[in-house]
């Protein structure tokens, strides 16, 4: 249950960047998750749940972004899509491959008031 | 001027809305401890690793034996990260090693603010090297570097052999994979090629070691990538 410290470290951020803004609240936040991220989709939505209550992000819309997963035969240069992380090359079959996006774990934005 | 109500520059609107792009990652304080960690480790030359598996893969034991078998030749400190008791810090202990126990509750891994505070009471001497022993767990370690300089894997031939196909992102992170328990293998269903197979799928660089801490076979191999891995000081 990994996700209940990654969305303390979501809340802790936002915290932080709301008081730089002196803001009231938070109405919504944007993160950015890649597929290729050790992140259950159903535990996050569980510690999510928890974590924000009485928080600022009480009542804040959640709105996820999830880059799929390519990546970029380090022997072929093929581009491609990727499911696990150790997918290998399509083509060539090598297991070289550079994962080019999948792997972002970010707080984009937030909406203030 | 206010373009909604013409008022003055001063006047500030109830409901004002402001987008903030903050563009931060996630794990940036972790990751930014864990950096802190590892110029630590790197000023003082300790070779830290970050041994994680599922629990009873024999992590401890393997600690026990290296750090009797190898303590005339090398200098050692152990972290060791457990939910609760003391019981793997008594057990290092006993082998007259300097020993921090870090009990996470309920947490599921360690991260780098622990270690960082760990460190801080351990005066760790230079030109040593430190075991950080996880808590037992494949999944949740992952994701966080404790600013190790390598990762090691430990998989038990009491396991399943697909266990890195099972948990890619944790075989797929590590730098050595350490088998265990090959005193057992005649009794046990374990494919030993099959697991390598699948190590290799999911890390094609991974190194692999096979061992057993009961009858000793194969640790001379990790000893000597152990004493290959203790940078040599500068005069």
């Amino acid at each position: 249950m990994h996700e209940l410290s990654i969305v303390m470290s979501i809340l802790d951020i936002a915290q932080k960047q709301a008081n730089k803004a002196q803001a009231q609240a938070v109405e919504e936040i944007e993160l950015e998750i890649g597929e290729l991220t050790g992140i259950e989709k159903m535990s996050f939505d569980f510690a999510w749940k928890q974590a924000i209550r009485g928080s600022i992000l009480e009542n804040v819309e959640l709105k996820i972004i999830r880059p799929l997963g390519i990546g970029k035969c380090m022997d072929c240069d093929e581009v491609f899509e990727m499911k696990q992380i150790f997918d290998a090359c399509p083509i060539c079959k090598s297991p070289f491959v550079a994962i080019k996006s999948g792997k972002e774990l970010r707080v984009k934005s937030l909406v203030v008031t | 001027m206010c373009a909604t109500c013409g008022c003055g520059p001063d006047h500030h609107h109830k409901d004002e809305k402001k987008v903030l792009d903050v563009e931060q990652d996630i794990l940036q304080e972790n990751n930014l401890l864990a950096q802190r960690n590892r110029g630590y480790f790197d000023g003082k030359n300790i070779f830290a690793l970050n041994l994680v598996s599922s629990p009873g893969s024999g992590k401890t034991s393997l600690l026990e034996r290296t750090l009797r078998d190898l303590k005339e030749e090398l200098q050692f400190a152990v972290i060791e990260g457990d939910q609760q008791t003391a019981n793997d810090a008594d057990r290092i202990h006993a082998t007259g090693t300097k020993v921090t126990q870090i009990n996470t509750g309920k947490g599921c891994h360690l991260d780098a603010h622990m270690i960082f505070h760990a460190l801080q009471g351990m005066k760790l001497p230079s030109d040593s090297v430190l075991f950080i022993e996880n808590v037992g767990n494949l999944v949740c370690p992952a994701m966080f570097d404790l600013g190790e300089k390598d990762r090691v894997v430990i998989m038990s031939v009491t396991e399943g052999e697909d266990k890195p196909l099972k948990y890619p992102d944790m075989f797929h992170s590590s730098q050595l994979c350490i088998i265990n328990k090959t005193d057992l293998l005649p009794y046990v269903p374990f494919d030993l090629e099959k697991a390598k197979e699948y190590l290799l799928k999911v890390n094609p660089n991974i190194e692999i070691i096979e061992v057993s801490c009961t009858n000793g076979e194969g640790l001379s191999v990790w000893y000597e990538w152990l004493k290959s891995k203790v940078l040599v000081p500068f005069e």
